[in-house]
């Protein structure tokens, strides 16, 4: 497989007009797709009078914004419920897929296939669909606006990625390590913990940040099921959006920390997340 | 959230019945694993099996048998069995007609943006110029921000009519600034969205892209194909399957958008930025008509799943390699 | 002791019966062999016996007790992967130490055993060292000292030198055999290659299709195989076949009418013959000997000279026939030349493939792993094949 392919004939590749033209043309398309973002940092370092006024790059930097919503108590509770979601679905959801990725991938019967598909399919199902339901059950039996409920909701929406994703790192383990495990004596429960977690452990992260990434971003039920003890930063973010008046020099600082670890991750895990999200179907 | 009094007692009975087939279905999976290997494997997957399964079948068929309810939580007294009275409603009420039209433009419009502006900017990236990794890890960064989050930058500080920088780019060209969730509230929200989703976009076709053979491409060229030709017969091809497995997600999520309606223009002016899901929710949720709402989420679900159809039959071929 | 007896096993993938009632016994402290070509089951067999796979039916009984049950690591073997499949997180001493660590044996035990192993297999020096920092042979080593450390009673090698080059491949051969005269082990190997299987065997299963072919000594193979697919697997280059009619049949053997129309009588038992059975007869190429006055007439359309050997491809009629010659040969391609063979060395089958039994036993089919011995130990009281 290529690494990268340059439709240039050979001989006009390196012409320095061409690379000047190309250089010009990506970057400022890459920086105009970026400038929200980035101005949305910046604003976070301005004062609020500077932030309304006419747009500039030059202002005096000032962290008065950051630590305004440091101070406004709701911030750091909203951010924990965001990482006490994420984190605790991402852990629930791979507690139950491993097994289910296990048995796929090294007992594979005949159902094994139509087994991965319809949980794939279950990933299809639109979250509005059944928003009523959702909403009575989780009222009726104290769920609502606990962190728990969002919990219990990630985890189903995720499993079916996460336990895909783990199919296809566990296929791409060669089974003989595993028998040679079993001919040294290793129960099934060994086997997993001193062979297939220790050599899988790269794409075991890689899914756990992906569905990190998809919990903390999620915001139909995390709007819909909390309203205050258990909101995550999406709906403390959506809460901003009446027009309350201008305090955009605190927006921008709550919302560049509410992005920034995920767009690190999001980052760092790029190759994954085509994996994941297209499940599979791209390479 | 508001919670009301409701008849308790019906509903218990009809989760127990929920339970029940769910139990039945259950056995039935549990029994066919005749071999040994075969019960090792069902234990196994059981918790994931059970648990999708419930999901599946609790709130899905709370859904259907709620539409063919009256039942309203404002109005607790009415209960009764509405046959498709809310799906006769809901089919002749304009505003359905008007929320599904909504959703198709924003779809329809976000896909022709995301794949087209996609596929171009995959073919630029696959250039080898400066430091092209990082201004790669720029583009793509629009969809790992949160949804709310980027509605509100957008709303506020690019599309605001007296502050926003769009604004001020236009006053600096001397043309009159826009109020752009007035005038084009649509239009706002597909820019919106478009923005978070052409990375996606990007990423799985230059992912896609970087699988195609150079060798390929040099046959062609030897045989006197222009970089347009080698576009269209050679690149676009090969990236036939990425993207329809790209307009096939796209279009499973962007179905339910949610979010950024919630938090620029909370549907309107009017019902103009009301697609289905944001109907279903101001019927479920404002109006708490549970039977319109829940006949609206049958209307999605089938609407989701005619996509999904396709998506899962393409990635079982997939599963053959 | 260290035997093994298979009794009737089968084996079902689904609709395919992959093995189809195999019956056989290892002796203690054997080199057995099991070759065939690819898809013959000899690695499931394997897989079978080592408790990897279930046997669809039959008993699997090592050292008297039946094993079918029994998980792999709790039937006293060990096996090399053809991969050699260690474990590329840990260290050759990790790898080795696996088992003792998985039962609970403390540190300094298991380091003695280890070091023990590594000993015999010249792996004191990369005892620290990962997999991937290792080459090819090394692999096989730490494969096989993974092996030796869990003292098995049967070791199992499955292809074990089909990942090597050439040349390192004879050099592990010879290591193998050496092993197993130092561990004194009983050995069941896989393997396609029938060289492999030759110079290391006491005793060659022969598989094809799920089913045993023959059992024997390489040489009561060579010299006397059972059947036509045992007589082509056999030998390299392969055995010449070619079809000739029955003349008559005496005490001396049967006697056949070959391709040029000279009469020859083979030494084989023919009581069993129908009158007219078609009859094929079987020659190795090094049996064949270049002679002006042979029966026996073809032309030269390929020669290979080898230096010490000469291979010739001799057209006769509708059939390419080999030739094995010592030496040089002044011929050149195109010529035509007369050829010959000594008629006890010719084999004959039957209209179904069976070999016709010889009328007389070579000296060397017999020869036992206790003969092989005799020059360095007092010979035991013969063992049997």
């Amino acid at each position: 497989m290529t690494t990268h392919h340059n439709s240039a004939p050979a001989h006009t590749r390196s012409l320095p007009i061409r690379q000047l033209v190309l250089t010009l043309l990506g970057w400022s398309i890459a920086l105009i797709i970026f400038f929200p973002i980035l101005w949305m940092v910046l604003t976070g370092f301005k004062t609020e009078t500077a932030a309304i006024a006419d747009p500039s790059f030059i202002f005096s930097p000032t962290l008065e914004s950051y630590q305004a919503v440091q101070a406004r108590s709701g911030y750091a509770r909203f951010a924990l419920n965001s990482v006490a979601v994420a984190f605790g679905s991402t852990l629930l959801a791979l507690l139950i897929a491993i097994p289910s990725a296990y048995a796929m991938a090294f007992l594979p019967t005949k159902r094994t296939k139509g087994t991965l598909l319809w949980m794939l399919s279950t990933k299809m199902l639109p979250p509005v669909g059944v928003l009523v339901p959702i909403y009575l059950i989780f009222r009726d039996v104290g769920l609502l606006d606990t962190r728990t409920g969002l919990i219990i909701i990630y985890t189903l929406m995720n499993l079916p990625i996460v336990v895909w994703m783990l199919y296809t790192f566990f296929k791409d383990m060669p089974k003989d390590i595993l028998e040679a495990g079993r001919m040294d004596g290793a129960s099934t429960l060994q086997e997993v913990f001193f062979l297939l977690l220790p050599l899988t452990l790269p794409g075991i992260a890689s899914t756990g940040l992906l569905s990190v990434i998809l919990s903390w971003n999620e915001a139909f039920w995390s709007l819909n099921l909390t309203s205050s003890k258990a909101a995550p930063l999406t709906a403390y973010i959506a809460s901003f959006s009446s027009p309350e008046g201008l305090f955009w020099a605190k927006l921008s600082a709550a919302s560049t920390m509410a992005i920034a670890p995920i767009l690190i991750l999001g980052w760092m895990t790029q190759k994954q997340m085509v994996r994941g999200l297209t499940f599979g179907a791209v390479k | 959230m508001h919670s009301c009094a409701c008849p308790a007692q019906g509903r218990r009975c009809w989760w127990f019945s929920q339970v029940f087939l769910a139990g039945i279905y259950m056995n039935r999976t549990r029994t066919s694993g005749r071999t040994v290997g075969g019960l090792r494997t069902l234990s196994l997957q059981a918790p994931a099996v059970t648990l999708l399964l419930l999901w599946m079948i609790v709130p899905l068929g709370m859904t259907i048998w709620f539409s063919f309810q009256r039942y309203n939580l404002l109005m607790p007294e009415m209960t009764g069995f509405a046959g498709l009275e809310n799906y006769e409603y809901l089919l002749t009420d304009p505003a359905l007609w008007s929320a599904m039209g909504t959703t198709l433009l924003l779809v329809g419009w976000v896909l022709v943006i995301t794949v087209v502006g996609g596929t171009l900017l995959a073919v630029l990236f696959q250039q080898d110029f400066a430091v092209r990794g990082i201004a790669r890890v720029l583009a793509i960064s629009p969809f790992f921000v949160m949804p709310t989050v980027s509605a509100l930058v957008w709303k506020n500080m690019m599309m605001h009519p007296s502050n926003g920088v769009l604004a001020w780019l236009a006053q600096s060209l001397g043309l009159p600034a826009l109020d752009w969730f007035s005038s084009l509230p649509l239009t706002s929200i597909i820019i919106i969205v478009s923005w978070q989703w052409l990375p996606f976009a990007l990423l799985i076709l230059l992912t896609a892209m970087q699988s195609l053979d150079e060798d390929q491409v040099e046959a062609a060229r030897m045989d006197g194909a222009g970089p347009l030709a080698i576009f269209f017969f050679i690149t676009l091809p090969h990236l036939k399957r990425a993207i329809s497995v790209v307009i096939m997600i796209e279009m499973i999520f962007l179905l339910t958008i949610f979010a950024e309606i919630f938090v620029t223009t909370s549907g309107g002016p009017g019902l103009a930025t009301t697609n289905l899901a944001y109907l279903i929710y101001i019927q479920a949720l404002l109006d708490f008509d549970v039977g319109m709402a829940s006949a609206g989420g049958v209307i999605a679900i089938i609407l989701a799943n005619i996509v999904a159809i396709f998506l899962v039959r393409m990635v079982a071929k997939n599963l053959e390699d | 002791m260290a035997t093994l007896q298979l009794k009737n096993i089968t084996k079902q993938f689904g609709d395919t019966q992959v093995i189809k009632g195999i019956d056989l016994d290892v002796n203690d402290r054997e080199f057995v062999v099991f070759v065939g070509p690819s898809g013959c089951g000899k690695s499931t067999l394997m897989r079978m016996i080592a408790g990897l796979e279930s046997a669809s039916d039959g008993d699997i009984l090592i050292d008297g007790k039946r094993m079918n049950e029994v998980g792999p690591a709790d039937r006293g073997l060990a096996m090399v992967f053809q991969s050699y499949a260690l474990y590329p997180h840990m260290t050759v001493e990790g790898n080795m130490g696996f088992s003792m660590r998985l039962a609970g044996v403390p540190k300094e035990e298991r380091r003695a055993k280890v070091l023990e192993a590594a000993k015999i297999l010249q792996l004191e020096p990369l005892l620290d060292r990962k997999p991937k920092a290792l080459s090819g042979g090394q692999r096989q080593r730490v494969a096989i000292g993974r092996a030796i450390v869990r003292n098995p009673s049967i070791f199992l090698f499955d292809e074990p030198l089909s990942n090597l080059d050439a040349a390192l491949r004879v050099q592990m051969r010879i290591e193998l055999a050496r092993l197993h005269e130092e561990l004194d082990a009983t050995m069941i190997y896989v393997t396609h290659d029938q060289i492999e299987a030759m110079t290391m065997a006491d005793k060659i299963v022969v598989l094809h299709d799920g089913v045993v072919e023959q059992v024997g000594s390489p040489m009561a193979l060579y010299h006397h195989p059972r059947n036509r697919f045992v007589a082509g697997f056999i030998g390299s280059p392969k055995m010449n076949f070619f079809s000739v009619d029955q003349q008559s049949i005496s005490d001396d053997g049967v006697t056949v009418r070959l391709p040029g129309g000279q009469p020859c009588t083979i030494p084989v038992a023919g009581e069993q013959l129908a009158s007219d059975e078609a009859l094929e007869l079987g020659i190795r190429p090094e049996h064949l000997q270049l002679d002006e006055n042979g029966p026996l007439s073809g032309q030269i359309k390929v020669l290979e000279r080898l230096g010490g050997q000469t291979s010739l491809y001799v057209q006769m009629g509708e059939l390419l026939i080999t030739i094995m010659a010592d030496g040089d040969v002044a011929y050149r391609v195109n010529d035509t030349v007369q050829f010959g063979f000594a008629a006890e060395r010719a084999h004959l089958f039957d209209a179904q493939g069976l070999a016709l039994e010889s009328l007389s036993q070579h000296p060397l089919a017999s020869l036992t792993r206790q003969d092989n011995r005799a020059a360095t130990e007092p010979a035991a009281p013969g063992a049997q094949v």
